[in-house]
């Protein structure tokens, strides 16, 4: 009986294997290095460019000279050699790859480490380096170690103000930052099925923080109805009755609103203890919780008030943006005072659009809080988006009422 | 594949972020990551990489999968990074580029004398051995290649 990484790349726990990817994706920085070493292998022809993405995210639209130049030279590389393209605006590349591209059973691999988050529709998707990536650009195939797996077993509902933000932040605290390193994630259980698509793909994406080559759910109902709204037909996935490294059991009624401290992810406090906390800028996207669900949660809050802090909101893709205009959402949140940047990682990575100066404080909603990742000398808590809406309002730190 | 250089002794949970910043990604000369490795951990460290070998806790390399990390050590003339585990991505990476990682728990003093042979699956600290896991067939060939370009050349 197979663990789901088992079933998909065909092989047991700690085998190694060559196998075709059924998609494979780059962005704009990433990209600009499998370019380089594709050229250095001498490879000219793509034999599979229909299915290879670059996705345009990290640093969207360009900040400088520089940037704009590697940009142009791979826009035009894209073009040319007929991988599809996602330029700049039309958002985050795990998250355009959940728009209605990956499906379930996929091998999916991508240049950036967050690929994990596609795991949420039961395919194998995992993160890869540059060079990497142009091998499977030259070859439509790479070498995987199949993982084993450790199961994390949730049980019952979210309540009160508790949101999926807070469900992965408590499992990466349980696990810490290196539990799982090399070892798939399976979210299992009744608490697991009783996700929406976007929490599951919040709690996907966390994968990594833990040291995970990916964090997979299985496909059901749910996953079908998702994927049946982008025109995508997918059937449900059964678990087998299969051996797990070992189980982290979850009881999703114990979760409360949770705050990772500067700086590791790991270093999980409830938000009640460090309610108060002086905050300088909030964040509120990225590929953990730049979704719809997560905007509109946001405006939930906020409709109504004012921010007593600066606060970037980036939707994740062109298709969320879109449909927060259409609902009114996005008025709810400029009126509130809030800057909206265009779809990307916007100041995740510290690269723009909302670095950190010395000394200040951020709450983000991003994954990581790794020191100086936003800013030199900048410290960043992680919370849920009703954490960081009350917290707006407030100006700090400040547990939710309402998710 | 052997390698030896003076210690330099990191301590776990080291993120790519630290090993490379993100205000330094934009750019294809490799000299600028060499040049800014571990500024936000130590500015003086990058002019003593030269020559050295990494000797790192647990989690080497976590965090973002940005292979200008392990390009900067590469090009900053660091001879191997030996640490207890590594992140998986950084750990594929480094090979990648024909950057020795070897896992192994050894003791680190600043400086120490460190030696490896990969081959024979052994890591020296000031004269004593110890054990280094073995890797995977495929990745000794494509260390010993110098990295996956220079084995996908050789194959093709």
């Amino acid at each position: 009986m197979s663990t789901l990484s088992e079933r998909i790349l065909g092989a047991p726990a700690g085998a190694y294997v060559d196998r075709e990817v059924d998609i494979a994706f780059a962005h704009d920085g990433t990209g600009v290095l499998a370019r380089e070493a594709l050229r250095e292998m001498g490879v000219e022809r793509l034999p599979h460019p229909e299915r290879l993405r670059l996705i345009f995210d990290h640093i969207v639209p360009a900040n400088t000279g520089t940037t704009a130049t590697l940009q142009a030279e791979l826009r035009g590389y894209a073009r040319s050699s007929g991988i599809g393209f996602s330029d700049a605006g039309g958002g985050i590349c795990h998250q355009v790859m959940s728009e209605g591209v990956v499906r379930p059973g996929m091998i999916v691999v991508g240049a950036d480490s967050h690929t994990c988050t596609l795991g949420a529709f039961g395919a194998f998707a995992t993160g890869m380096g540059a060079t990497d990536m142009a091998a499977v650009w030259a070859s439509g195939a790479t070498w995987f170690r199949v993982p084993e797996t450790i199961a994390v077993n949730l049980a019952g509902r979210l309540s009160g103000p508790a949101e999926p933000k807070d469900l992965a932040l408590a499992y990466v605290a349980r696990l810490g930052m290196e539990g799982a390193t090399y070892r798939a994630l399976e979210f299992v259980g009744d608490g697991a099925a009783g996700l929406s698509m976007d929490g599951r793909l919040t709690l996907s994406n966390m994968a990594v923080e833990t040291g995970a080559k990916t964090g997979m759910f299985y496909a059901d109902p749910a996953t079908v109805r998702y994927l049946a709204d982008y025109g995508l037909a997918a059937a449900s996935q059964t678990p087998e009755d299969c051996r797990y490294e070992r189980t982290v059991e979850i009881d999703l009624g114990d979760i409360v609103p949770l705050v990772a401290v500067p700086h590791r992810v790991d270093t999980v406090r409830e938000a009640e203890e460090v309610a108060g906390t002086h905050l300088d800028q909030v964040f509120v996207g990225t590929c953990t919780n730049g979704r719809y669900e997560d905007l509109a949660r946001f405006a939930r809050i906020v409709r109504g008030k004012k921010v007593a802090v600066r606060t970037v909101v980036v939707p994740a893709s062109r298709t969320v943006l879109a449909r927060a205009i259409a609902t009114g959402v996005l008025a709810d949140i400029v009126d509130a005072g809030c800057m909206v940047a265009p779809p990307g990682c916007g100041p995740c990575l510290g690269a723009h659009a909302g670095v950190l100066g010395e000394g200040e404080v951020c709450l983000s909603t991003a994954n990581r809080n790794f020191r100086n990742r936003m800013g030199v000398g900048g410290e960043i808590y992680l919370s849920s988006v009703a954490t960081a809406a009350a917290s707006a309002i407030a100006g700090e730190i400040t547990v939710p009422e309402v998710a | 594949m052997q390698g030896a250089g003076p210690a330099i002794c990191l301590g776990s949970d080291i993120d790519t972020d630290v090993i490379i910043a993100g205000r330094y990604l934009r750019t294809k000369d490799r000299s600028v990551w060499a040049e800014h490795a571990f500024e936000d951990l130590d500015p003086a460290l990058a002019p003593r990489l030269s020559g050295s070998i990494i000797v790192a806790g647990r989690n080497m390399g976590c965090g973002s999968s940005r292979e200008q990390a392990v390009v900067a050590l590469r090009e900053a003339g660091v001879v191997g990074v030996v640490a207890e585990s590594f992140a998986r991505i950084f750990f594929r990476n480094a090979v990648n580029v024909g950057l020795p990682v070897i896992e192994a728990a050894v003791p680190c003093t600043e400086g120490a004398r460190v030696a490896f042979d990969l081959d024979a699956g052994w890591v020296e600290v000031d004269g004593e051995r110890y054990p280094a896991r073995p890797l995977s067939e495929k990745m000794v060939a494509i260390l010993r290649a110098g990295g996956l370009v220079p084995y996908w050349r050789s194959w093709r």
